[in-house]
């Protein structure tokens, strides 16, 4: 499979999601890859409410059989989530599930006015009636359960794309 | 024979005592409570970690601090929190501690929370759901007797970290009623595996126990000796309710010796913070100004303490 460039990618989310913002659009990135990608779009589309992230782990369906991530951090919403217009930002969508840990804990903070979610790479596989609204990219064929496709960020701040194959 | 507390791969079964438990389990406990932290302050203080899970804090102690913030923890975590006063139940009947477990086990008990004045209550109990296969169920130590405190070791923990970043780098002082403190011997415990170079324990020899010095801390009589240059001054509460015998003159007495004061705190480093676990004795082991003063964390303890036990909670609820 040939590796999209994450670069060229996060330039093309931006320009889908530009039209759309307004002065009152505020930013939550899904740590971690998914808050490198809002960084980036934060300040590519010059969003005035401060940035938001979510760490998904208290909110996972799978806490009962796997626990808690190693090392949970913190999430952190910044400007008032009553009456915001929100985009959701992940680097890549897969089953849906992080996304909907997400959307619980985003509404723990208040009733946004709508949520939008915005993706690097749409993988297929989806396990939860959810879909983005921004997607640079949908690969031709669903990734197998056995690859990991995750979003790297270099010590220059580079974005990249890795596959990863388990087992 | 492997550590009670631990499961077979290592994880916490239950939290007993800090005494023997490893530095990365410690650490570990400490960074998960970091995003506890934040839930304060959102609209819906509550994730849903234990939904579904039926936490009993059972107190055969007095507590306000411990309990309240263990109740909070459990019910930010969404569990449902059932407290057992027992002073009113069956216990004072004659029930046997297993007994009632046993029968709070058949209300589907998933966490038992225990304060004990019998050192070692929360590992008979641990022991009794091991040998009857009741793997599932967990304890956590709320303290026992003089034995150990291991959640109010860990807060204190989690507060000298937040205010000193590092802890290879500093000189703690515990001081008062060390005999009597089961606070003591988890701080102790806790600050020796974390690495602090040097802990010292200050207090009149009635009040520590004779072989301290065993413990790997340094042994001060006198106050004003063992404050000099400390980064963190650990203040003990002056058990009353504890004392068989005369140990002490007057409270009036300790206080002009052993009441942190001022003037004494002055021969501590400059940014020393001062802690206490509550509850304190104003004018017995600290004096009102310090206890409300600049340098004092002792109600950012309290905060801390609920984000600890979340983590502690949540960590067991998963193992």
């Amino acid at each position: 499979m040939q590796i999209p460039d994450a670069e060229v990618l996060c330039r093309q989310l931006a320009e889908q999601i530009h039209p759309h913002v307004t002065a009152d659009t505020a930013l939550v990135g899904i740590r971690t890859g998914g808050l490198w990608l809002a960084e980036r779009l934060h300040e590519v589309l010059g969003i005035q409410a401060p940035l938001g992230a979510i760490d998904v782990s208290f909110y996972r369906d799978d806490y009962g059989s796997k626990g808690l991530h190693a090392r949970p951090q913190r999430t952190e919403i910044p400007f008032d989530v009553d009456g915001a217009p929100v985009i959701l930002v992940d680097d890549v969508l897969y089953t849906g599930r992080t996304t909907r840990a997400a959307l619980n804990e985003l509404f723990d903070f208040g009733r946004p006015a709508r949520v939008d979610l915005a993706v690097l790479v749409d993988r297929g596989g989806r396990e939860l009636p959810i879909a983005a609204r921004y997607c640079a990219h949908t690969l031709a064929e669903p990734l197998p359960a056995a690859h990991n496709l995750e979003l790297q960020r270099a010590t220059d701040g580079a974005l990249s794309l890795q596959l990863i194959t388990r087992g | 024979m492997r550590n009670p507390q631990l499961n077979k791969h290592g994880e916490l079964q239950h939290l007993l005592t800090l005494d023997g438990l490893p530095r990365d389990i410690i650490n570990t406990i400490l960074d998960t409570a970091a995003p506890f932290t934040e839930v304060a302050e959102r609209e819906v203080k509550k994730l849903p970690l234990l939904r579904g899970k039926s936490v009993f804090n059972l107190f055969f102690e007095n507590s306000t601090r411990t309990r309240t913030t263990f109740e909070i923890a459990a019910k930010r975590l969404s569990a449902d929190v059932v407290n057992l006063n027992i002073n009113t139940s069956s216990a004072a009947k004659g029930e046997s501690l297993l007994d009632t477990v046993d029968n709070l086990c058949a209300m589907q008990a998933d966490m038992f929370v225990v304060r004990h004045a019998a050192s070692g209550a929360p590992m008979l109990i641990a022991q009794h759901l091991q040998n009857t296969g009741r793997d599932h169920i967990h304890v956590v130590n709320a303290g026992d007797g003089r034995h150990a405190h291991p959640t109010q070791g860990l807060l204190d923990m989690y507060t000298i970290r937040h205010f000193k970043r590092d802890f290879t780098n500093l000189t703690v002082a515990i001081v008062g009623d060390v005999l009597h403190s089961r606070v003591a011997r988890s701080q102790i415990a806790a600050l020796t595996t974390l690495g602090v170079p040097e802990v010292r324990v200050i207090g009149p020899r009635t009040l520590l126990p004779t072989e301290v010095g065993k413990l790997g801390v340094r042994v001060f009589n006198d106050m004003r000796e063992g404050l000099k240059g400390v980064d963190v001054v650990m203040m003990l509460r002056l058990q009353n309710e504890r004392m068989n015998g005369a140990l002490l003159p007057t409270p009036q007495e300790y206080y002009k010796i052993w009441g942190l004061t001022a003037d004494k705190l002055a021969l501590a480093k400059p940014d020393a913070i001062v802690m206490h676990p509550g509850p304190m004795n104003r004018g017995v082991e600290i004096d009102s100004a310090v206890a409300d003063g600049a340098q004092a964390v002792i109600l950012p303890q309290v905060t801390f303490g609920i984000a600890v036990r979340m983590a502690v909670m949540s960590m067991l609820g998963s193992n």
